[in-house]
């Protein structure tokens, strides 16, 4: 019987929500880092009991957290000589240090800003060696680990991609999303609010801005411009890697071919402002996002919660609503909160900052509330296990 | 031995039973060598109290002596002969700020 575990950062610590195939009877475990700002907690597809976590806080800073067990119990990861009690860690897991000169980046009123480490937004363990792992940090940049988290080295090279022209939208510069090529362990793509999408094709040591085809008027006058879009999130489905979705600012997009080029397909969403995209499963071509009524109102069009389903790739879209609030629904869904899990028929899920998590255990058709009440939902993973 | 008090996240983060810690601390007896002593024995605290690489306090920070905030001092000054001879703790204390 298959198990489902739903990986839930919050602003006050992280949940984990498990149950069986049916997907329909949850245990919810937590708060784990009570307290903490969880941004991010994923495991690793190579060995789904090692789960890797962000939490964070404005007094204290930056944390890495590692579990060996699904997540039972929790380490910060170590590294080099013990000169401590016995098995106590030397503490440079949390130790995020730009490589290099530190460099400057756009500020808001247009001068330049030296680079400043904040958090780390999001964990992205490698698809085959669970002792790697990416994170994508605010003030913008790649760091990896190959030791388990437990010292961290900055791809900088990234930053050299226009780094001087990226700047922070309203809610910081951060690489919030990375996703691995499964066919090629070189490529990989990045994206960053508010400086668009990259691609390596060489591991990390060269990166270039894919983001032709994005059109930013409001903020980027320059049809042309190369970097300055701000890319909310970017999706993947592993049987075409060369294929990817974004939620933008605003607009909906695909590409079909790694970025070169990319199209619009908000077609008839009532809103194509939002945060979260993601694929179905098993069909490459059917794609979720919630739309929000704008930038300056971030909640649900006319108070109602609905996700946004395309059979098409885009283009033509469905409200799905059965189970979901259809009225007095102000919340938001934010860009790293949303997954699926790779059962048949595939659950779709998504956190809100009001505090729910759903789940739709048959492709979106209907929705059901995992729990109501949590603190905000800032990122939501789901692991499929056997 | 010197004793210093911990805000309650740092002393999850640490697993500590209680509130204080005891740490043997050379002359002079400084904020630095105290936070050098504390690193050592609980070193998933590095980076949550001082910058990994500036030593400089986390802004939200403070650290108070014999009930006098001395979070602006030199990390070289020394601490009052209270905190010394480990009569009075040196508290380090998550300053009160947001909502």
């Amino acid at each position: 019987m298959s198990k489902i575990r739903v990986l839930v950062g919050t602003r006050k610590g992280a949940f984990i929500l498990t149950a069986d195939g049916a997907r329909e009877k949850w245990n919810v475990e937590g708060p784990l880092f009570a307290g903490w700002e969880v941004y991010h907690v994923k495991g690793s597809p190579a060995d789904p009991d090692r789960i890797y976590a962000s939490q964070s806080s404005g007094w204290f800073g930056q944390v890495i957290q590692r579990s060996h067990d699904g997540g039972r119990t929790w380490e910060t990861p170590g590294g080099g000589p013990q000169s401590g009690p016995e098995g106590m860690p030397q503490g440079e897991s949390n130790k995020f240090v730009y490589e290099g000169e530190v460099g400057t980046h756009k500020w808001y009123d247009g001068t330049q800003h030296p680079w400043e480490f904040k958090r780390v937004w999001h964990l992205e363990p490698s698809l085959t060696e669970p002792d790697t792992v990416y994170a994508g940090v605010e003030d913008a940049a790649l760091f990896k680990s190959t030791n388990g988290g437990a010292t961290w080295q900055e791809l900088s090279s990234l930053r050299s991609a226009k780094g001087s022209l990226w700047q922070p939208g309203a809610g910081g510069m951060a690489v919030h999303t990375i996703l691995l090529d499964p066919t090629d362990s070189r490529r990989m793509y990045v994206a960053i609010s508010a400086a668009g999408a990259f691609r390596t094709d060489d591991g990390g040591e060269n990166w270039k801005p894919i983001n032709r085809g994005l059109k930013s008027l409001w903020e980027l006058p320059d049809p042309e411009a190369e970097v300055g879009h701000c890319v909310h999130r970017i999706a993947m489905h592993r049987s075409r890697p060369d294929v990817l979705f974004m939620q933008k600012h605003w607009d909906v997009l695909r590409t079909d071919n790694a970025g070169e080029e990319w199209r619009e397909v908000s077609g008839n969403l009532p809103s194509d402002f939002g945060f979260p995209i993601d694929v179905h499963a098993h069909e490459p071509e059917t794609i979720y996002v919630v739309p929000i009524k704008s930038d300056s109102e971030h909640y649900p069009p006319d108070g109602k919660l609905r996700v946004y389903r395309s059979r098409t790739g885009g283009g033509e879209w469905e409200a799905l609503t059965k189970g979901l609030p259809q009225q007095d629904c102000y919340v938001n869904v934010l860009r790293d909160a949303m997954a699926v899990d790779s059962l048949d028929p595939c659950g779709i899920y998504f956190g809100t900052t009001g505090g729910q998590v759903y789940v739709s255990a048959n492709g979106g058709d209907a929705w059901m509330p995992i729990v109501r009440d949590l603190p905000a939902v800032l990122s939501v993973e789901v692991q499929t296990l056997s | 031995m010197i004793r210093v008090g911990l805000p309650y996240h740092l002393r999850t983060l640490a697993r500590m039973a209680d509130s204080e810690v005891a740490l043997d601390v050379g002359e002079p007896v400084t904020i630095g060598r105290v936070l050098d002593a504390l690193e050592d024995r609980f070193p998933m605290l590095r980076g949550t109290i001082r910058d990994h690489l500036t030593r400089e306090r986390r802004p939200f920070i403070r650290f108070f002596a014999c009930k006098e905030d001395i979070s602006h001092e030199s990390p070289e000054t020394p601490l009052p002969e209270a905190i010394a001879s480990g009569d009075e703790p040196l508290l380090i204390i998550g300053a009160i700020a947001g909502g």
